[in-house]
């Protein structure tokens, strides 16, 4: 014992080399599981290995800035018809139709761009499915692109040339075409991504299509705002829209079903709260407090609200298609 | 028309993964990678664009003494997954390009050359079968050997399967079967076998129908797999009163604020 006691050698303590293992801990330590037991075992609770249920949806970055581009743009369709038929004569009516086209241009662009293969975008044209919320919408689409196309080339008519009476026609038609795929444009994407199995979405199919269209319409609203309109309509469905926003969120909160938990829960849930609380309450109080203040700091206060709505629709789109990635990973057999 | 199905018997099966190698090798699909998952002999997670069959190993949780496959010890279950053909199919019913399509084998088939990997399949399958592969771009599924069953050949996974765990018929027939094989296996003495084959839910039964060992939720088999389909009803009356509100919302506005200014 004594002997072997004096073949060992004397280890000093060397800081470096301790630090080199402290390293190689720390590496090794990526690599053990996160729960008490050793390995994920198959269960009735946890399903097959704790692996998800459903797959993750493999859309990428253009479907959630679709989403907010879509809506903005189906709410600017209905906004210049009907400002257009109520006789509102300012600049309203053509903006509003600009920002309709350049979301009707940039629409396709983006959900072509994420097909895996784009150059095969026609198929999608080549049938009409009423029980897919997909191949609805892309009518939906194409119809709505239409209608503001044609709008915007009345109006253009209107301007440039003398065919008084055909620029009228194009612009009647284009904006009731406007109008009527407008409504759907904004809507349809919450029973897109609604009517699927990813957990989170399915739970709130009966939600989303009305917290969409709320969130389009603020978005709208905010970006004519920020171009200069001053319209109190404006001011009336930004409102409007803040209300529904906040109440949305309030319906978010207080569902106590276990499939909500990615919408209010980790950093999925706070993504879904941040453009909540910048989409509802934010923008409600700035619009109330506008009508307290004189005409400059008014002025000023809708601009804000303007800002935070336009960002907040923005965040709530990407928000939601994060939490649905988060529940696909959590989806277990049910 | 005849109604082609899987019956798959976990309790034949001896985790060989035959099935996959063969599925591979008849429909040229890549390899899964190499990666060692931990999760006892299953190395390839889950079925994808190019996994279409896909064994899965089910460990009992280990106890002091019992093991093996004795009725009373702690089980090790194998069964090859696949994708199930629904009755009425999730991603059959999503798909904007009508790239999926129910053959005249009553199978749900993807073709590859309408596909334009718009990926709205892979968030409506409740099984999680259908993947966009982001190489190709285009989603990918099992065909049910669809070619093979043209020429009137029995599909490549039951045709290697060396233990009959993957039998290939008629729906009925296999039905009848599975009945069969689970009254024989209780009279043996093997009382937590059933046959998965969710005929009560809104997919309506499975072409492809499992006879597993214990509770069906331990191989990612959902008891209650719900169509997406059937959500469509609350979503589209969601987006009418939405789509309603909107507009009266707009017009009062705007007709409210034109009378401010008369």
């Amino acid at each position: 014992m004594s002997d072997l006691h004096r073949l060992q050698p004397k280890i000093v303590p060397q800081l470096e080399r301790e630090q080199k293992l402290t390293l190689i801990q720390r590496e090794a330590l990526q690599f053990a599981p996160s729960s008490a037991s050793a390995f994920p075992v198959a269960s009735t609770k946890n399903g097959y290995y704790e692996l998800p249920m459903v797959k993750e949806p493999s859309w990428s970055w253009e479907v959630p800035l679709y989403l907010f581009v879509g809506g903005a743009a189906g709410s600017a369709g209905l906004i210049g018809a009907v400002a257009h038929v109520t006789g509102d004569a300012s600049d309203l009516v053509s903006h509003a139709r600009k920002i309709a086209l350049a979301g009707a241009v940039l629409s396709p662009a983006l959900l072509i761009s994420d097909l895996g293969r784009p150059e095969r975008f026609l198929a999608m044209l080549r049938v009409f499915k009423p029980q897919s919320p997909m191949s609805v919408g892309v009518w939906v689409l194409m119809a709505f692109s239409a209608g503001t196309t044609v709008a915007n080339a009345g109006e253009w008519l209107h301007n440039r040339t003398s065919y008084s009476r055909l620029a009228a026609l194009m612009q009647n038609l284009g904006d009731i075409a406007s109008l009527l795929f407008g409504l759907p444009l904004v809507t349809y994407t919450g029973v897109l991504i609604g009517a699927t199995v990813i957990p989170a979405w399915n739970r709130n199919v009966a939600l989303l299509p009305a917290h969409f269209a709320a969130s389009g319409m603020a978005a709208c609203v905010g970006l004519l705002e920020l171009i200069g309109h001053k319209s109190p309509a404006l001011q009336a469905l930004g409102l409007g829209a803040a209300v529904v926003e906040t109440g949305m969120g309030a319906l978010i909160e207080l569902n106590p079903a276990p499939e909500m938990k990615p919408l209010k829960h980790g950093p999925s849930g706070w993504l879904i709260r941040l453009g909540g609380v910048l989409s509802g309450p934010v923008p409600l109080l700035l619009r109330a407090c506008s009508f307290f203040a004189n005409r400059k700091q008014a002025s000023k206060l809708r601009k804000y609200a303007a800002v935070s709505s336009v960002v907040g629709s923005a965040i709530t789109r990407a928000a939601w298609i994060h939490a649905g990635h988060v529940s696909a990973r959590e989806s277990r057999p049910a | 028309m005849t109604t082609s199905a899987f019956l798959t018997d976990s309790t034949l099966c001896i985790g060989c993964k035959a099935c996959e190698v063969a599925c591979k090798e008849w429909n040229g699909i890549s390899s899964d990678g190499f990666d060692w998952s931990g999760l006892s002999y299953d190395n390839t997670y889950s079925l994808g664009a190019q996994t279409w069959r896909h064994v899965k190993f089910v460990e009992g949780i280990p106890e002091a003494g019992k093991g093996g496959n004795h009725p009373e010890g702690s089980a090790w279950n194998f069964s090859s997954d696949v994708c199930k053909h629904c009755e009425v199919a999730g991603c059959l019913e999503a798909c904007p390009t009508g790239a999926l399509v129910r053959t005249e084998f009553d199978s749900v088939y993807l073709q590859p050359d309408v596909c334009n990997g718009c990926a709205y399949c892979v968030v409506s399958c409740p099984f999680g079968v259908l993947e966009r592969d982001e190489d190709d771009g285009r989603a990918f599924k099992c065909t049910f050997c669809y070619d093979r069953q043209k020429a009137g050949l029995t599909p490549a996974c039951a045709k290697v399967c060396p233990t009959q765990s993957i039998q290939f018929g008629e729906l009925d027939d296999l039905r009848d079967r599975a009945q069969e094989r689970i009254a024989e296996l209780r009279k043996r003495g093997v009382e937590d076998v059933v046959v998965y084959d969710p005929q009560h839910t809104s997919v309506k039964g499975s072409h492809a129908i499992f006879i597993v060992r214990g509770d069906p939720k331990m191989y990612n088999l959902p008891p209650n797999p719900q169509v997406p389909t059937e959500s469509l009803r609350a979503g589209w009356t969601s987006a009418a009163i939405a789509a309603g509100f909107v507009l009266a919302g707009t017009l009062m506005a705007f007709l409210g604020a034109g009378a401010k200014k008369l």
